[in-house]
């Protein structure tokens, strides 16, 4: 009963949408919870049950169970109850094991994690519906998306609570995990393996779209809508600084895949794979000096960068020249 | 002797004043370190292990004022990376292993009615190693120095040196010293309950505490090898660049994460059953009654051993294996429950039956139960795959080890602590302050370690340093906070008392009225152990056997004398502990101190690259080694025989299968065997992970000529060695020396054989995992050809010296053992790096 009043009290004071296994937007996600409520209510249950027992025990007086009787208990309440028990559970619980169905046509989305950012590519096998992105994963409700998950540095975990449970990024391996989103909105997915100091700063956003306008929004990134930058001081800074060698911009020279893709940048919702808003002050202080806001970020400091030519490769990337 | 001689008080006393002088302590502000009588060690490893638990305690106290409220910049990542690697690190290989065999190096003689372990002189060395590898690993952290990978360590972050500092080889070396002597622990434990049971005591009138420890110690002796043999390939890959972890080389980093595991969850059943039997000693104390169900406890106890062995891969759930194996483990998994049940309810039918004597140490067994009942509940949830998809690596991870851990380790060894104060000090701890201690702990758990549930699934994975304040967990990581320092409280309080002990008066000898052996040892602690070695009837002889305690105080059962001067116990045989004879156990000394710190040397320097000092620690371990044996076992005893009283002559030297020492040899020799398994697994893997394996560029590999020819070398010195025993027992000396030459030429040969396999056909280690996995497995195999060569040796040495005669033989019979295991491994490795690429 403590446990329960607890439960409640916390549920209402702390609740996210956004980035939580207790709500869901995917239809693996909203099966898993039921699977937890059922699992822990459960749990409560036999956890409440072995106690009363106990209890029992100690009060009751000498010789209140023969040994007989005792070995009664011990055999129903520690082996055969327990086996049923299990048994049921494993019955029930088993099929969600199974992988969801995919067919060939469906979108496939390749993610890379990286320390300590993401790679987005959609279509990876298409060489004309190819999309590489960083640090934002869009995919339309209702229907199967398949993520292909892999990694070059060290192991990470691609977790996107309210969608699916975690899958691991391993060198050397591809895994697969396949979701449907069920609800549109704007979610949140985080790094779940230790990969190193900026662990702890290594999120993404998902934005769950309804199929329509998913189709509409990757048509118009493919179609290389995103405006070519112009010719203006920050896009001169950036150049002359080299930034191109490690990021990529679509439609310029700059073409590095060191680093996340920069292209969308001025749409993303976050700076440093979810560790900032990405406001043009934070852009800029975040150009001069990448650990002093996330540390262990790979990238290095460009402290000879004045703060106002930062400034102004801030707003060049986000497209406000 | 017979009953009436004991009848005498002044033989008695005569008797008395020789075992004191006999088992007394070693005086001195430095000679009282070599003392290797169990209650000295074991009081020392109880105490270091204590202290490495605060340390680690108060490292996990950091942590949670950093995480107290979101986006909180009192720790960087740097250190906090460091805090929760040694945390968990130091509770699990520095707290609740060896608190284990600590306890257990106390209360195990006294469970036994012997008077020591089979090799004191053991004890003391893995104390020593103990010592020293736990300061070097839990004082990384003042230099900033810490692993930080967590205690898993997972590579590619761990192995790659640019993504990892000294920390990684302080964790891979400190910790396997570390191991080596739980290891060392672990023979001793297991040849302590095999052979030193009083007479009469057959398996199945053990005190249930033996039967965990012999469990444990055997769960010890098959899972910390995987483990040993994961550092191997760890420190290769991190030394000398081999790439076993490197994908891009055709290593594969999950193969870490098998050996890691196939060792982890063992584990997990390692630091727990030890728990479990504590309460199997204690419930029966205060339910006023024998334990309702022994052969389904110990049934229970055996089943979660194998059981544990066959989980590893709930760990590795999200690694994207196929779904069938996800599957098998997850009911593999849940099928542990079982006997897990089986346990608790024998102990709450037990209650039931008895009557009850509500004590301090009942109140922590009670509130460890609970608290246990609550993490195995939730483990039964995160042993179904779905579910744990999303709890893997979360805080509801966090919470589900830490109730297991609090309620099935650590509360229960403060029952212990309760329970047994009196039984080492002679004197009871307050129950006033010990209840409590134990409501604020209780609380401190619950308030601390609840909330995480809900926290790891409302999205806060584990190992974070910060969270954002958007998600909303700020108030339950509040809670979790202020549990933490609760708890941590708590703990103070438990200090505090024992502090105050020695102001307190002395309590009653057996002050719960305990049915159990152990409970004869005197409140002033006489250091013999125990007066005379009783004849055991039933499974609570101070209960049952009238006039027990009188009857071995006056020295009336076996052995109540030492009149030769030396320290001695009784050995006895496996199933039915009929006496075999006496054996002379070592007596204080410098050499095992001295020999933990040359070893501990050779893995300091190595994590320091100071390669040529290593190999100088490494001659001075082996002479330490030699030094040690040469002095110190296979005695030849003054007399054949010795009298032990009710007309019994027993004799005084032992070789062979029923020799203590024999049976060292064979259970060291497992764990060889099982380390090298582990390495051998290795090959294998990788074959799976390749289309073509041996890669097509390296397909000749080493050849099959040169492997072959080691294998043939190696299977002469076997036997070889097999006819010098022949030869020594036929009283040939010369015969015996020209054969064991022989055999060790041939070991030599085999060894230089095996190396030119690889060395020939210019295999590259660096290059890719199949020659890295060829050299290794070439390259343990010469070290054993090495090993075999000293050994060889060393029994010549010993024969020539008259150390070792025709009947005296321990020596030749012990290196025999070995030889078998080197044969197995000469076969296994060449037969798999020679002729399986011709067949694959």
């Amino acid at each position: 009963m403590r446990y329960a009043i607890l439960l409640a009290c916390l549920l209402a004071a702390a609740c996210n949408t956004h980035q939580s296994a207790l709500a869901p937007f995917g239809v693996e996600a909203g099966e898993t919870r039921t699977l937890t409520l059922v699992m822990a209510l459960a749990a409560l249950g036999l956890a409440a049950i072995t106690f009363a027992l106990y209890f029992r025990a100690v009060r009751a007086p000498e010789g209140s169970l023969s040994h007989k009787g005792g070995m009664k208990l011990v055999l129903w309440m520690g082996a055969i109850v327990p086996t049923v028990l299990l048994a049921g559970l494993l019955l029930y619980a088993l099929p969600a094991m199974r992988p969801m169905d995919s067919a060939p046509g469906d979108l496939e989305i390749r993610v890379e994690g990286e320390q300590f950012w993401w790679r987005v590519i959609y279509n990876p096998q298409d060489t004309q519906g190819r999309l590489v992105d960083a640090n934002e994963i869009r995919i339309p409700t209702g229907r199967t998306v398949v993520f292909t998950l892999a990694a070059h540095d060290v192991v990470h975990s691609f977790w996107i609570p309210g969608l699916a449970g975690k899958m691991d990024m391993i060198p050397g391996r591809e895994n697969r995990l396949v979701v449907k989103a069920t609800k549109p909105g704007r979610y949140r997915g985080v790094c779940a393996e230790l990969c190193g100091l900026a662990h702890a700063l290594m999120a993404f956003e998902v934005v769950a779209m309804e199929p329509v306008a998913f189709d509409s929004w990757l048509a118009e990134q493919r179609t290389g809508t995103a405006a070519p930058p112009k010719d203006s001081r920050g896009a001169r800074l950036f150049a002359r600084e080299g930034c191109g060698a490690c990021h990529a911009i679509r439609g310029t020279e700059h073409t590095g895949q060191i680093g996340p893709d920069l292209t969308r940048y001025a749409h993303r919702r976050s700076l440093g794979a979810g560790t900032l808003e990405p406001t043009l002050t934070n852009t800029a202080a975040f150009i001069r000096a990448p650990q002093d806001l996330k540390p262990g970020a790979r990238m290095p400091t460009y402290t000879d960068l004045s703060r106002e030519e930062a400034l102004a490769i801030a707003r060049y990337l986000k497209g406000r020249e | 002797m017979s009953l009436h001689d004991q009848d005498d008080p002044a033989l008695r006393c005569a008797q008395e004043e020789r075992l004191r002088a006999v088992w007394a302590a070693p005086k001195g502000i430095f000679l009282k370190w070599t003392d290797c009588n169990n209650d000295a060690v074991g009081a020392w490893y109880v105490l270091t292990g204590f202290v490495f638990m605060l340390f680690a305690g108060v490292l996990g106290l950091l942590m949670r004022a950093q995480l107290a409220v979101p986006e909180n910049d009192l720790i960087g990542p740097a250190t906090f990376n460091q805090l929760f690697t040694l945390h968990g690190s130091m509770m699990m290989f520095l707290f609740a292993v060896p608190m284990f065999e600590a306890v257990s190096i106390i209360l195990l003689p006294q469970l036994l009615g012997a008077r020591d372990l089979p090799f004191p002189r053991l004890s003391a060395f893995g104390y020593w190693s103990f010592l020293l590898g736990g300061v070097f690993v839990g004082g990384s952290i003042l230099f900033n120095a810490a692993p930080d990978g967590g205690w898993f360590m997972y590579p590619p972050l761990t192995t790659r040196t640019d993504l990892s500092g000294i920390g990684a080889d302080i964790w891979m070396l400190g910790l396997s010293f570390i191991e080596v002597s739980s290891i060392a622990a672990a023979v001793e434990l297991i040849v302590g309950v095999l052979k030193c049971r009083p007479p009469g005591m057959r398996l199945n009138l053990m005190p249930l505490y033996a039967w965990y420890i012999l469990v444990v110690a055997v769960m010890i002796l098959f899972a910390f090898p995987p483990l040993i043999a994961g550092d191997v390939l760890f420190e290769m890959e991190r030394l000398l660049n081999w790439p076993f972890f490197d994908a891009t080389r055709g290593g594969d980093p999950l193969l870490w994460q098998h050996l890691f595991w196939i060792f982890g969850h063992p584990e997990v059943y390692i630091v727990f059953l030890p728990s479990i039997a504590l309460f199997a000693m204690l419930v029966p104390t205060f339910a006023r009654r024998h334990l309702l169900g022994y052969p389904w406890i110990v049934l229970a106890a055996v089943g979660t051993a194998f059981l544990s062995f066959g989980l590893w891969v709930h760990h590795m759930f999200t690694t994207g294996l196929p779904k069938i194996s996800l599957g098998f483990f997850s009911a593999a998994s849940e099928a542990v429950t079982i006997p897990t049940a089986v346990q608790i309810f024998v102990f709450i039918a037990t209650l039931w039956a008895g009557r009850v004597n509500w004590s301090t140490p009942l109140l922590y067994a009670t509130g460890s139960l609970g608290v246990f009942v609550i993490g195995g509940l939730t483990g039964v949830m995160v042993a179904v795959a779905p579910f744990d998809w999303q709890a893997h690596d979360t805080y509801f991870v966090v919470a589900h080890l830490h109730y297991v851990l609090i309620g099935g380790t650590l509360l229960p060894l403060f029952a212990g602590l309760y329970y047994y104060w009196p039984l080492i000090t002679g004197k009871k701890l307050s129950d006033r302050l010990g209840r409590l201690a134990f409501w604020i702990l209780f609380a401190g758990v619950n308030l601390c370690f609840f909330p995480m549930h809900l926290s790891g699934l409302m999205g806060m994975p584990r190992r974070v340093f910060t969270y954002p304040e958007e998600l909303g967990l700020g108030d339950l990581n509040m809670a979790s906070t202020a549990g933490a320092f609760l708890f941590a409280a708590g703990v103070a309080v438990i200090c505090l008392d024992m502090c105050l002990s020695p102001r307190r008066p002395l309590a009653n000898r057996n002050p719960w009225n305990a049915g159990t052996l152990e409970w004869l040892a005197h409140p002033q602690d006489e250091h013999w152990g125990i007066r005379s070695i009783p004849l055991i009837e039933s499974r609570y002889p101070i209960w049952d056997q009238p006039d027990f305690m009188r009857k071995v105080d006056e020295g009336r059962y076996f052995l109540p004398d030492a009149e030769e001067g030396r320290r001695e116990t009784i050995v006895t045989s496996v199933i039915d502990a009929r006496p075999l004879a006496v054996i002379r156990l070592g007596t204080p000394a410098w050499v095992p101190m001295l020999t933990a710190f040359a070893l501990g040397s050779v893995f300091i320097l190595t994590t320091y690259h100071l390669y040529g000092l290593a190999l100088i620690g490494s001659v001075l371990t082996l002479a330490c080694v030699v030094w040690w044996l040469w002095t110190g076992t296979a005695e030849i005893p003054e007399k054949p025989f010795k009298p032990i009283g009710h007309g019994l002559e027993l004799p005084l030297y032992i070789s062979g299968r029923s020799a203590p020492g024999w049976w060292a040899m064979f259970i060291t020799m497992m764990a060889d065997a099982t380390a090298f398994s582990g390495l051998v697994f290795g090959y294998y893997f990788f074959w799976t992970r390749h289309e073509t394996f041996p890669p097509m560029a390296l397909a000749d590999g080493p050849g099959w000529f040169w492997p072959m020819v080691a294998l043939l070398a190696g299977g002469v010195s076997w036997l070889l060695t097999l006819a010098a025993r022949s030869a020594n027992s036929r009283g040939a000396t010369g015969a015996m020396a020209l054969l064991l030459t022989g055999a060790m030429l041939a070991a030599l040969g085999s060894g230089a054989a095996g190396l030119a396999g690889p060395w020939l056909s210019g295999l590259n280690p660096e290059a890719h995992s199949y020659p890295a996995i060829v050299w290794t497995l070439t390259l343990w195999t010469v070290a054993h050809a090495g090993l075999a060569v000293i050994m060889q040796a060393y029994v010549l040495a010993r024969g020539l010296a008259g150390r070792m005669t025709a009947r005296h033989d321990a020596d030749i019979r012990n290196v025999t053992l070995f030889m078998h295991f080197f044969v197995l491994s000469v076969v296994v490795t060449y037969a798999t790096i020679g002729l399986f690429p011709e067949v694959s």
